[in-house]
C-alpha cells in the first residue's frame, strides 16, 4: 500500500499540489486524472523523489519515502516511467533493459528473458538502437525497463501519449494483466481519461492541484459533473 | 623499402603520430569530463603534472620507474576525485563562465604551488627507453624506443577506457548518467557518484599523459610541462567533438601529423598558428566537432 498524505508542492510561487491525500492498494490500478497543469506529473515526480514537497509525506508499507533520493526510492520498489517514456535512444533495447536490471543482485540474463517473453517484439529488436522503435514499442520498452527491477509500485505518466487508439487499448490491457498477476500497485496518470477509466479500479481527479474526487472508477466515469475537471473544460 | 620508411614524409608521419597520441590522450581526458559534466577542465594538464610530481618526486623518488608511474596514476585519480567533490561540485548549474574562470584559476594555483614546492627547474624521469631513433639500413627511422613506448601506452590506455565504457556495468551507468541523468536516477543510478568516477578516470588518463610527457628526455618535469601539450590536446578535442572519445583519438593523431608537416615543410614557429587556424575553421564548419554524429533525436 502506497499512501500520499496531505502533500503540497510549490515551484517558487506557483502551487502545484495542495494537500493531496489518497492511497493506492496493491493489485489495483489507481488512475489520476486531470487537465493540463492539474499537477498529475508533479504528483508522480514527488512520489519518486525527483521533486521535494513543501509539506506532507509519501509512505510505502510503513516506510517514509519523502526525503529520500530517487535512486534510493527505486530500490525500495517504486518504479517511475516518466512522461515521454525516458527511453535512452542512443542505447540498444537490451542496454536500456540492462540499465533497469542494474539494481537487482541476480544475473541479468534470466531477467531479460522474462521481459522478452512478456514483450516478444523487444526480444526481436534487442540489438537495435532504441531510437528505431515505434512509439508503442518504446512505451513497451519503458514498461519492461521498469518491470525488470521487480517493483512493488509502478508509476505510469501518460503511457498513451502519442499512441494510436489500437495500441493504447493493447497497452491498457497489458497494464491490467500485469497489475493483477503481480499484485502491483499501479498509479496511472492519464489525459486519456476514457482509456484509463476503463481499466482503473479507483480514480483520483485533480483540479488545480487539489483532489476534487476520489472514488471507484465506474462512479467517476458516470459522474457528468466531474467530467469538466478532467477534460479541462472548466471556465476559470 | 628502407629508403621509403626513412623518407622525409614518412618520418613526418611517424613523428606526428608520436606527438598526436599525446594530444589524443589529453583530448580523451577532456572528453570524459565534458560528456558527463558539460565542463571544460582547463586545469587538466596542471592536475596531471601535480600527480607526476607526487609520484616521482614526493612519494617515490628512488623507486623503480613503473612503481612511481603507478603511484602517479593513483595520485592523479585521487586529485580528480578531490577536485570534483571539493571544487567542481559547487559549479554545476552555475552560469557558463563560472566554471571556466574557476578552472583557469585552479590551473594557475596548481602551477604556482608546484613551483613553490618543487621549484621550476626541470627534472628528468628515469625512463629506461632510449630516445635515439632506430636505424634502418644506415638511415634513422623517425621512431625511437621511447616513441614506441608512448604510442603503445596511449593505445593501451584508450583501449582500457573504451573497454570500461563498452563492456562493463559501470560503463553502462556512466554512459546513462551522461546521456539522461534524470532517467538514470529513476533507474537507481547514483548520478553524483558517476560524475566523481568520470573525474577519476579522466584524471587517471591525465596522469599517464603527464608521466609520458615528463619522461621525454628533452622536456622533463616542470610545473608548466603540460601547458603546450594541453593547448594542442584542447584544440584536438574541440576539433574532434567534445562528445566523442573516438573523435579525440582521430583528431589528436591527425593534428599531430598535420602540425609535423607544417613544422618540417613550412616553419616550426607557425605550428601554433596553424593549430588555431584549424580550430577556427572547424568550429565554423562543424561547431559540434568533426567526429560527432549529428544530434540524435532524444526519445
Amino acid at each position: 500500500m502506497i499512501g500520499v498524505e496531505s502533500l503540497s508542492v510549490a515551484y517558487g510561487a506557483v502551487q502545484a499540489l495542495r494537500e493531496v491525500t489518497f492511497e493506492a492498494p496493491p493489485g489495483r490500478i489507481t488512475a489520476v486524472l486531470g487537465a493540463n497543469g492539474a499537477g498529475k506529473t508533479t504528483l508522480l515526480r514527488t512520489i519518486s523523489g525527483l521533486v521535494a514537497p513543501r509539506e506532507g509525506r509519501v509512505h510505502l508499507g510503513g516506510e517514509t519515502l519523502t526525503g529520500r533520493a530517487p535512486e534510493e526510492i527505486v530500490r525500495l520498489g517504486v518504479a517511475h516511467v516518466p512522461e515521454g517514456r525516458g527511453v535512452i535512444g542512443e542505447f540498444t533495447v537490451e542496454e536500456n533493459l540492462r540499465l533497469g536490471a542494474m539494481i537487482r543482485r541476480e544475473p541479468a540474463g534470466p531477467l531479460l528473458e522474462e521481459q522478452y517473453a512478456l514483450f516478444p517484439v523487444l526480444g526481436e529488436r534487442r540489438r537495435q538502437g532504441a531510437v528505431t522503435l515505434s512509439g508503442g514499442e518504446r512505451q513497451m520498452l519503458a514498461m519492461a525497463r521498469a518491470l525488470i527491477a521487480r517493483p512493488r509500485v509502478l508509476l505510469l505518466d501518460e503511457p498513451s501519449l502519442g499512441l494510436a487508439p489500437m495500441v493504447t487499448a493493447q497497452l491498457m490491457h497489458s497494464i491490467r494483466d500485469l497489475c493483477a498477476s503481480r499484485e502491483l500497485t499501479v498509479i496511472l496518470v492519464e489525459q486519456n481519461a476514457k482509456s484509463a477509466l476503463r481499466i482503473a479500479d479507483t480514480a483520483v481527479v485533480l483540479y488545480l492541484g487539489r483532489v476534487v474526487a476520489n472514488a471507484p472508477a465506474e462512479e467517476v466515469a458516470r459522474d457528468e459533473r466531474l467530467r469538466q475537471y478532467y477534460l479541462g473544460m472548466v471556465e476559470s | 623499402m628502407n629508403a621509403f620508411l626513412t623518407s622525409r614524409p614518412v618520418s613526418d608521419v611517424l613523428t606526428g603520430v608520436t606527438n598526436g597520441v599525446i594530444y589524443a590522450l589529453v583530448a580523451l581526458s577532456l572528453v570524459l569530463i565534458w560528456r558527463s559534466a558539460r565542463l571544460l577542465n582547463f586545469a587538466q594538464g596542471a592536475m596531471a603534472m601535480i600527480a607526476t610530481y607526487v609520484g616521482f618526486v614526493a612519494i617515490a623518488p628512488h623507486a623503480n620507474y613503473w612503481v612511481a608511474m603507478v603511484v602517479s596514476v593513483v595520485a592523479g585519480c585521487l586529485i580528480g576525485a578531490l577536485t570534483e567533490r571539493g571544487l567542481v561540485r559547487w559549479l554545476y548549474g552555475k552560469p557558463e563562465l563560472n566554471p571556466v574562470v574557476a578552472m583557469v584559476g585552479f590551473l594557475l594555483v596548481l602551477e604556482s604551488v608546484a613551483a613553490a614546492i618543487w621549484s621550476t627547474s626541470s627534472r628528468g624521469l628515469p625512463s629506461s627507453f632510449s630516445p635515439i631513433d632506430w636505424q634502418l639500413g644506415g638511415r634513422p627511422l623517425a621512431l625511437s624506443p621511447f616513441a614506441a613506448y608512448e604510442i603503445v601506452t596511449a593505445l593501451v590506455v584508450m583501449g582500457f577506457i573504451a573497454g570500461i565504457f563498452r563492456f562493463t556495468k559501470l560503463g553502462l551507468r556512466l554512459r546513462a548518467a551522461a546521456l539522461a541523468p534524470e532517467v538514470s536516477r529513476l533507474l537507481g543510478v547514483r548520478v553524483n557518484r558517476m560524475l566523481t568516477i568520470g573525474w577519476i578516470l579522466s584524471s587517471g588518463v591525465g596522469a599517464v599523459t603527464a608521466v609520458l610527457v615528463a619522461s621525454n628526455y628533452f622536456t622533463g618535469l616542470t610545473p608548466t610541462a603540460m601547458d603546450g601539450v594541453f593547448a594542442f590536446g584542447f584544440i584536438a578535442a574541440a576539433i574532434g567533438g567534445l562528445d566523442s572519445p573516438g573523435g579525440a583519438l582521430a583528431s589528436g593523431v591527425t593534428l599531430g601529423i598535420v602540425l609535423q608537416f607544417v613544422s618540417d615543410y613550412v616553419n616550426a614557429n607557425d605550428v601554433i598558428l596553424v593549430a588555431l587556424g584549424l580550430l577556427i575553421v572547424s568550429l565554423m564548419v562543424r561547431p559540434n566537432g568533426v567526429f560527432t554524429r549529428d544530434a540524435q533525436r532524444r526519445v
